[in-house]
């Protein structure tokens, strides 16, 4: 069993959002829809202030409330991994799954089905990491096998501080952010 | 004398193009080596090297189709530019082929200028009318009177073209409205000039320093990598801007500094690394000149008193000027890029370039390294007519010509010199590019013909007699790229589609109007591969192969570091570091910066200050279909406790007025913590007044508009920005 | 001051997801729920005679309304083709498909439950039906077989109705409280809230309906007691927000002092729950009322409750943007 994950160093990201535009590209995501995006979350009073910037996608979360509330199956984890992924023929745009997910990370496409990141499935098959990854200017973002103890992510977490988001949400998140 | 010295080794920034004699050549149809890969459901995936256009920092990267259509674009890993990483926009460059707004066919104009109203003509006709014109031009007052102001690749054929012509007054706004200061701080100081990609080993700072410069939102691509990578590696960053950019979110120390002052605290700063004596005493006394002059000169600049200018406590400016000190030769003063605020410029960058030096960091691991650059064969032509005229000189230490100059000088009232009758103007949005629109106007309303070459709609083409639709850089070859860097490296553009429209490159524009000029012998080459594949023959490579690389590295055996200690032959006048610049003091201008106290916002108005999203390249990005997907808008920043008092709402739409009663297009506002009270922030490039781009038109607020207040550079004449002066019109 | 945004222009896709279409579903649906129930407990309970309304005339109801809800919920669907994906897959899980899978039960039985009642409650219909089967005589007998059947098992069909009736009750509510990442309906009352305002809803349609003064008057009564039980039930919701975690604390801000303050306050509490249950206590009284205000008061508000409910879920969330 593969557990998939990203972790994402906020303290290299810039907010430049490289990473949005080559997922909008690598996977022609229609107009005005996002598969990432970027947050900047500045906190303290001028001029003491801190700003943490992070890119923010589907987790893959390992326990994914979005495939519990999907009516037919089209939500579903990917056989042997974490990724979670949308059967579009077998999806009725309920939107169970959109509203059933507290990272916002799902849309409707304009054809229909529900649809978010995939982790980019296609290129880790090919053997290369998803195309965010590979575009980010400042390598801000790894992605592994996170119950692989000697992947770069296991050993990033091993040796940084880092946080999930919501994990009080109870989905237990697979993207990571080094603080 | 001392300048002309200081101008031989600058010169070669701008290296510009060749030419000689044969034919016009037609644009060949899409051959060539192209990467075959299979995608995994089957689709054809096609690759071809080119070199980004959407900003000017030339990353190398593939252009990926899938099954013809258009499909994402990569960096070129071998690349350093962009070491495989291209930027957001440069990501997003696909926008520029798909955009539907594109110019499409050559236009003349038919109605008064400026009016907009043209007729659509065949491309045979706009040379024809342009031949005609310039001819008359020639013959009523000489062929210097036509003038090319360019930015960006093509710009060397229209270099070539203009040069056969007769005419040398060729600018671009990279000098003059852009990092002007910076180059002629170092060449007085150095006797080199920092270039683009700039010179600096940031990789390897162990703490970096940046005046207004916003590495991160200005997200040219190895800049960025290069800053997070030291960061990564722990460097300590120091960032002074009055806004809390996303640099200073990364910085140790964050000097939210009082617009304006700036130079106020670069010379406490070196007033406590003398007076405390950390600086590079050995790299001071073997290569520098005037140390004991500039010693007694900062004395008074005391933290202190740059405290009252600044607002940033002594304690600090002592804390960080220890900081650098500590870290010495790996200490990284940024030379920043952008640097026309406040008219001395100049002397403001040499303060910096001066700090450097005390750390004694020139050509060190960590601070400065010697670029490489190939060597490339021009391409034989015949020798270009010789300029009888020299165009009006208003600023004698200036080494490459002010594209604001050849505006000036455009407008009659300019006593000495020729007066411009013509433009040729080439990838540059002059409207929104220059400041001071109205004297812009003026000059162009002077014009006798404005020929705009151009991929967009954009405002400039609006005041155009001929509009010339090139084609996007993804349907074109193009100049070779040969840039500087730790890398002596060669990058190929070539065409990944065939052109939409009727849209042409500007190597076939050029050479065409040449021939209908009988110029020829100026650009003698058949055709743009056989032009490419000579030079790059006699270089060592081919075209074939440089089709299937993208990039080569050339080697070369110049070392990029000096080992620590050594001495240093410099290119100034006493072969040193220039502290103190006879050749200013002769000129009549200060030898060491001095402090000048700008003019500061009356109660209820603010300074105006712009820069760069990360996801935006001035204008020429704002209709793109991607980029406007993530930023269709910029907003004007303003302090929380200021907007409480204006009972101004975050994401409200206001206008801003500037000091001459200039009234902006609706602006978003965002309400922060993130900036000083009494400026107000935008990014620039946004408040597009043409309906013809669709996207962009109307979105957000020019900064340009309201930059009507110009504050010239003394010495070398960049057009100062910020002194402009906004309030809210709600 | 805490500054949070998304800079790269991300239109927060759950705020829009939902429109008109599912309120309207999970109030109809909430509806038949209610009068299932109340047609069931009749036969059950023995009193078709004493309230012939509600046991013999209200069951046409239940499949009618059910279906206008089940359209409005196709309207809502984006990839339409394939609806009948819902029927391919059980996921306990996933409130969504058992609720259609208990549609897809209950359907039968509440036209079971027709066939039951119609030769008592509409014998014009009947004639006219029987007539129109005449043509074809062996559909006719199948359709006479069927009403006998029907009203000799019309106790056993009540109590498997029953059940899955309240199922369908509850589920209207569950279907959303499932819903762990929007605060404002995960609460474990949202289930009873949605069963017991669709009994109200129902109970308000016999009041509506009904000739029988009596028979009015003893579903007032319920009536009453249902709106006190969901006032309570509202107020406990509303609790238990506000001392749950920090998200849940924000959520229940929406109605104590955000954007749906007054809508829910003055049209849920106001105008659906207390002054209706004030006009029926004052009815009941004897004061001479017309009692179809405080019906249709009950039924519009529970209509606005669903549409408050289902909007105030949408707008909360754990993140801010
Ligand atoms: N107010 C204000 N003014 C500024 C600045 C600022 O911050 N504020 N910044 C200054 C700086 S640093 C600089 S470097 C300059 C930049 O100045 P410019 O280079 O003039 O910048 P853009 O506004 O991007 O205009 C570029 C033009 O080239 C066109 N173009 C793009 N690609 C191609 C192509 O392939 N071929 C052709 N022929 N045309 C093309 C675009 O459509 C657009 O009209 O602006 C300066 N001016
Ligand atoms: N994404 C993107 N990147 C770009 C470009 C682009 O268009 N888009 N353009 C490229 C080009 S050609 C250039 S020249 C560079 C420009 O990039 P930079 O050299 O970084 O210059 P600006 O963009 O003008 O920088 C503006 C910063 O200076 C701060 N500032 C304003 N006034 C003052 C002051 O008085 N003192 C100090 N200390 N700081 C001040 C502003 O708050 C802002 O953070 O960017 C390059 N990179
Ligand atoms: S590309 Fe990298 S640096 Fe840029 S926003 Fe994405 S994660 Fe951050
Ligand atoms: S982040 Fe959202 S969409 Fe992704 S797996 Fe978790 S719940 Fe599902
Ligand atoms: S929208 Fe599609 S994927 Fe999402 S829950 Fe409904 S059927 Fe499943
Ligand atoms: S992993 Fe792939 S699909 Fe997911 S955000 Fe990154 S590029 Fe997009
Ligand atoms: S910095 Fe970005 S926009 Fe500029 S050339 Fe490089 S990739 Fe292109
Ligand atoms: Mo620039």
């Amino acid at each position: 069993m593969k557990k998939y994950g990203m972790v994402i160093d906020t303290i290299k990201c810039v907010g430049c959002s490289a990473c949005v535009v080559a997922c909008k590209t690598e996977n022609e995501v229609p107009e005005g829809l996002h598969r990432d995006w970027v947050v900047e979350e500045v906190s303290g009073k001028f001029p003491n202030l801190f700003m943490e910037i992070r890119t923010e996608r589907c987790n893959h979360c390992s326990d994914a409330p979005c495939v519990s509330a999907c009516p037919t199956g089209a939500s579903h984890q990917k056989e042997g991994s974490n990724i979670v992924k949308v059967t579009p023929n077998k999806c009725t745009g309920c939107k169970a799954c959109v509203a059933s997910c507290p990272y916002n990370a799902r849309f409707i496409m304009p054809e229909g089905y529900a649809s978010k990141c995939t982790f980019c499935d296609h290129r880790i098959d090919e053997g290369k990491g998803p195309a965010c990854a590979s575009v980010c200017p400042t390598e801000a973002i790894t992605f592994g096998d996170l119950n692989n103890p000697l992947s770069k992510v296991s050993r990033l977490l091993r040796a940084r501080k880092h946080k999930a988001l919501i994990p009080e949400a109870g989905t237990n998140p697979n993207i990571f952010y080094l603080t | 004398m001392k300048k002309n010295l200081s101008r031989r080794s600058f010169i070669k920034i701008t290296g510009a193009g060749t030419a000689g004699v044969i034919a016009a050549g037609s644009i060949s149809k899409l051959s060539g080596t192209k990467k075959v890969v299979k995608g995994k459901s089957g689709s054809k995936v096609e690759i071809t090297p080119t070199y980004c256009e959407m900003c000017t920092f030339k990353c190398a990267g593939w252009v990926y189709k899938k099954d013809g259509k258009p499909w994402k674009i990569k960096g070129n890993d071998t690349d350093h530019h962009s070491n495989g990483r291209m930027c957001t926009k440069g990501s997003a460059g696909m926008g520029t082929y798909t955009d539907p707004d594109r110019l499409k066919k050559p236009l003349i104009r038919t109605e008064e200028r400026g009016k907009q109203v043209f007729k659509e003509v065949s491309w045979d006709e706009a040379f024809t009318y342009i031949a005609e014109k310039m001819q008359n031009l020639k013959k009523s007052y000489g062929p210097e009177c036509m003038a090319l102001l360019s930015h960006g690749a093509g710009g060397s054929f229209f270099k070539q073209f203009i040069k056969g012509f007769g005419s040398k007054n060729i600018a671009a706004p990279s000098y003059g409205n852009c990092r002007g200061p910076r180059e002629e701080a170092y060449m007085l100081t150095y006797g080199e000039a920092i270039g683009s990609p700039e010179r600096t080993d940031m990789s390897n700072s162990k703490c970096i320093v940046l005046l207004g410069s916003h590495i991160g939102e200005n997200s040219h691509s190895s800049q960025v990598r290069d800053f997070s990578t030291a960061i990564a590696n722990g460097a300590e960053v120091i960032t002074v801007d009055p806004r809390f950019s996303t640099a200073a979110s990364k910085s140790k120390f964050w000097l939210p500094i009082k617009p304006g002052t700036d130079m106020a605290l670069l010379l406490a700063w070196i007033n406590v690394i003398i007076g405390e004596e950390i600086y590079d005493k050995k790299f001071i006394k073997d290569n520098t000149v005037g140390f004991e002059q500039l010693k007694e000169h900062v004395k008074k600049y005391t933290p202190e008193w740059a405290y009252t200018e600044t607002t940033i406590k002594p304690e600090i400016i002592r804390e960080t000027a220890r900081l650098m000190a500590k870290n010495g030769s790996k200490t990284l003063l940024h030379p920043g890029r952008f640097t026309v605020w406040y008219g001395d410029d100049t002397q403001r960058v040499r303060a910096g370039a001066i700090i450097n030096a005390l750390l004694g960091n020139w050509g060190q691991k960590g601070a400065f390294f010697n670029p490489q650059k190939a060597k490339v064969a021009k391409y034989p032509h015949a020798e270009y007519p010789k300029q009888n005229k020299e165009m009006p000189i208003k600023y004698e230490l200036a080494n490459l010509a002010l594209a604001s100059g050849i505006c000036d000088a455009t407008i009659p009232s300019i006593k000495d010199g020729c007066s411009f009758k013509g433009w040729i103007v080439y990838g540059t949005n002059l409207i929104k590019t220059f400041p001071d629109r109205k004297n812009t106007l003026k000059a162009i309303q002077n014009l006798d013909l404005l020929v705009v070459v151009d991929i967009l709609p954009t405002e400039i083409t609006g005041w155009a007699d001929v509009v010339l639709p090139e084609c996007s850089y993804l349907e074109r070859y193009d100049e070779l790229r040969v840039s500087k860097g730790k890398k002596a490296q060669i990058a190929l553009r070539m065409p990944a589609f065939e052109p939409l429209y009727d849209s042409k490159p500007a190597w076939w524009m050029a050479k065409g109007l040449a021939k209908k000029m009988g110029l020829e012998k100026y650009m003698p080459w058949k055709n743009i591969e056989e032009y490419l594949d000579y030079r790059l023959k006699k270089s060592g490579t081919s075209l074939e192969e440089m089709k299937k690389a993208g990039v080569k590295t050339v080697k070369t055996d110049e070392p990029i570091f000096y080992s620590k200690g050594e001495q240093i032959e410099f290119d100034t006048e006493s072969g040193k570091v220039e502290l103190f610049s006879s050749v200013l003091e002769e000129a009549g201008f200060d030898p060491i910066p001095k402090y000048k106290r700008h003019e500061q916002p009356e109660e209820g108005s603010f300074r105006l200050i712009t820069g760069r999203s990360p996801m935006h390249s001035f204008s020429r990005s704002v209709n793109n279909p991607i980029l406007t997907q993530l930023m269709p808008e910029n907003e004007v920043w303003v302090n929380s406790v200021v907007a409480k008092e204006w009972d101004i709402k975050h994401g409200q739409y206001i206008k801003l007025k500037n000091q001459d009663n200039i009234v902006s297009t609706k602006v978003r506002v965002k309400v922060t913590e993130r900036i000083r009270h009494d400026a107000v922030y935008m990014v620039h490039g946004f408040g597009t007044e043409q309906k013809k781009m669709r996207r962009a038109y109307m979105k957000g607020a020019s900064d340009s508009l309201l930059s009507t207040k110009v504050l010239y550079d003394d010495i070398m004449g960049g057009t100062g920005f910020r002194g402009n002066f906004v309030t809210f019109v709600i | 001051m805490n500054e949070i945004a998304v800079i790269t222009n991300k239109v927060n896709p759950s705020l829009h997801i939902w429109g008109w279409e599912v309120p309207v579903y999970l109030f109809l649906g909430g509806l038949t729920a209610g009068i299932l129930i109340i047609v069931s407990l009749m036969f059950l309970g023995k009193k078709e005679k004493e309230y012939s309304f509600a046991s013999y005339k209200m069951a046409l109801y239940a499949p009618i309304i059910m279906t206008i809800g089940m359209g409005a919920l196709f309207l809502d669907l984006k990839h339409k083709l394939f609806v009948w994906r819902f029927y391919t897959t059980f996921n306990l899980a996933s409130p969504m498909s058992w609720g259609s899978w208990v549609l897809l039960i209950i359907y039968p039985f509440s036209v079971l439950l027709i066939f039951a009642t119609i030769r008592k409650g509409y014998p014009k219909y009947n004639e006219w039906i029987e007539q129109l089967l005449s043509k074809i005589n062996f559909v006719l007998k199948i359709y006479k077989w069927l009403l006998e059947f029907s009203e000799r098992n019309v106790r056993t069909i009540a109590a498997i109705t029953m059940p899955f009736a309240i199922l369908l009750g509850i589920y209207t509510g569950v279907l959303l409280s499932a819903f762990s990442a929007r605060p404002f309906w995960n609460s474990p009352l949202m289930g009873p809230i949605f069963l017991v305002s669709g009994l109200s809803t129902a109970a308000a349609m016999v009041i509506l309906l009904a000739k029988d003064h009596k028979e009015k008057e003893f579903f007032t009564k319920i009536d009453l007691g249902l709106i006190f039980t969901e006032i309570t039930f509202l107020v406990l919701f509303i609790i238990g927000l506000t001392t749950s975690s920090i998200q849940y604390q924000k959520a229940a801000d929406l109605i104590l002092g955000g954007k749906l303050t007054p809508v829910f306050w003055v049209f849920v509490f106001g105008f659906a729950l207390i002054i209706p249950a004030f006009l029926e206590i004052l009815e009941l009284k004897g004061k001479k009322i017309p009692s179809a205000y405080a019906a249709l008061l009950v039924l519009i508000g529970g209509l606005i409750l669903r549409f408050i409910i289902v909007d105030a879920g949408q707008t909360s969330g754990w993140l801010p943007y």
